[in-house]
């Protein structure tokens, strides 16, 4: 009994976790940014590109943004990102700009695909596969009833029977 | 079964295992090219020899090497004598691109160690770098003779890598061509 609850304590608290680091995840991120002299038109467009920047992984450099990244193609990257927003391109068409050259490595979110899908709900799955082997082991491991327990009279017959002849010996 | 049911933790175990060890062995610098069987940008650049507009229909029309270069790369100063000696040998033809280079350094860089290219394509600003998908220097691609890229190396050559990898994709996209 006492370690069923221990297995719920710790499944709940693995729970938070989760739950924690999805919060912190969602939260904005201040990020570093590297140093461009870019002007815009509007705070829009601004917002736009720094948005941008966050979300495109540096190429060159394994886990940077474009704007944490001082290499070459992320500067590169961030002027062309820039020119094509002073240009009217749409955040969908830069980002189709970016996938048919880098592929899916550019995007530091992984795109919903068929091939990300266990990336995306795998975690999930193992979350509920946890819940499921845990509520199990609760199940079997309920205290029995006393109707469980009792003897029926068969059996109490037998245990008499056990009893006498222990006395005799 | 329930004995059977005991060993789902090992056999889950192992399975994480030997994915893990495999994962170990991948190397996440090598992006997949998502370029393979696209035909090459449309640009029209300066050449590093002297400076005359080029464009796509400039290049060569058998099957060729297009080789990303700048004079900062110490990688591409290691695979040189094995471009060097192919061109010597008239293996394949090798157009360059200057990639986010200087002028006048490139141009000391060819008469230093020996330009390998046909010609260099001036990439300065690195935009047709960008349309290539390139992340940095040395790439080198086979493109065929009709201007489609077929394969795509990433980082140096060395000798094991060009008998292993370029030639062999090299004579693949030949042997198509003869068809």
């Amino acid at each position: 009994m006492r370690r069923s609850v221990a297995l719920v304590r710790l499944y709940c608290l693995s729970l938070l976790l989760v739950l924690g680091a999805v919060v912190a995840g969602a939260l904005p991120q201040p990020t570093l940014a590297a140093v461009d002299a870019f002007e815009f038109e509007t705070d829009e467009q601004q917002r736009r590109f720094r948005q941008m920047s966050d979300d495109f992984r540096c190429p060159m450099c394994q886990n940077t943004s474009l704007t944490g990244s001082s290499g070459g193609v992320a500067e590169d990257l961030r002027r062309e990102i820039y020119l094509m927003i002073m240009d009217g391109k749409t955040d969908y068409e830069i980002e189709q700009f970016m996938l048919e050259r880098y592929g899916d490595f550019i995007f530091y979110r992984p795109r919903l695909t068929l091939e990300t899908v266990l990336l995306w709900f795998g975690p999930l799955l193992f979350l509920v596969l946890g819940g499921w082997i845990i509520f199990g082991i609760i199940r079997r491991a309920q205290p029995m009833t006393q109707e469980q327990v009792a003897l029926n009279d068969e059996e109490q017959q037998r245990l008499k029977a056990l009893l006498d002849n222990v006395k005799r010996d | 079964m329930s004995r059977l049911k005991l060993f789902i933790p090992v056999i889950v175990f192992m399975v994480m295992a030997v994915m893990l060890w495999r994962g170990l062995y991948l190397d996440p610098r090598t992006l997949p090219s998502v370029l393979i069987d696209k035909p090459l940008p449309d640009f029209e650049l300066p050449r590093v020899e002297d400076e005359a507009l080029i464009s796509k229909a400039d290049l060569p029309d058998e099957p060729f090497l297009l080789n990303v270069w700048g004079s900062y790369c110490l990688p591409c100063l290691q695979e040189n004598p094995i471009l060097m000696a192919a061109k010597e040998a008239g293996v394949v033809p090798i157009v360059g691109v200057n990639y986010k280079d200087k002028l006048n350094l490139a141009r000391l860089w060819m008469d230093d160690n020996g330009s390998p290219f046909d010609f260099s394509i001036m990439d300065a600003d690195g935009r047709l770098g960008i349309n290539l998908g390139v992340y940095g220097a040395p790439e080198t691609f086979i493109v065929d003779g009709n201007g489609v890229i077929r394969y795509k190396h990433i980082g140096v050559i060395d000798y094991k890598t060009w008998d292993e990898e370029i030639m062999p994709a090299l004579a693949a996209v030949r042997a198509e061509a003869t068809l």
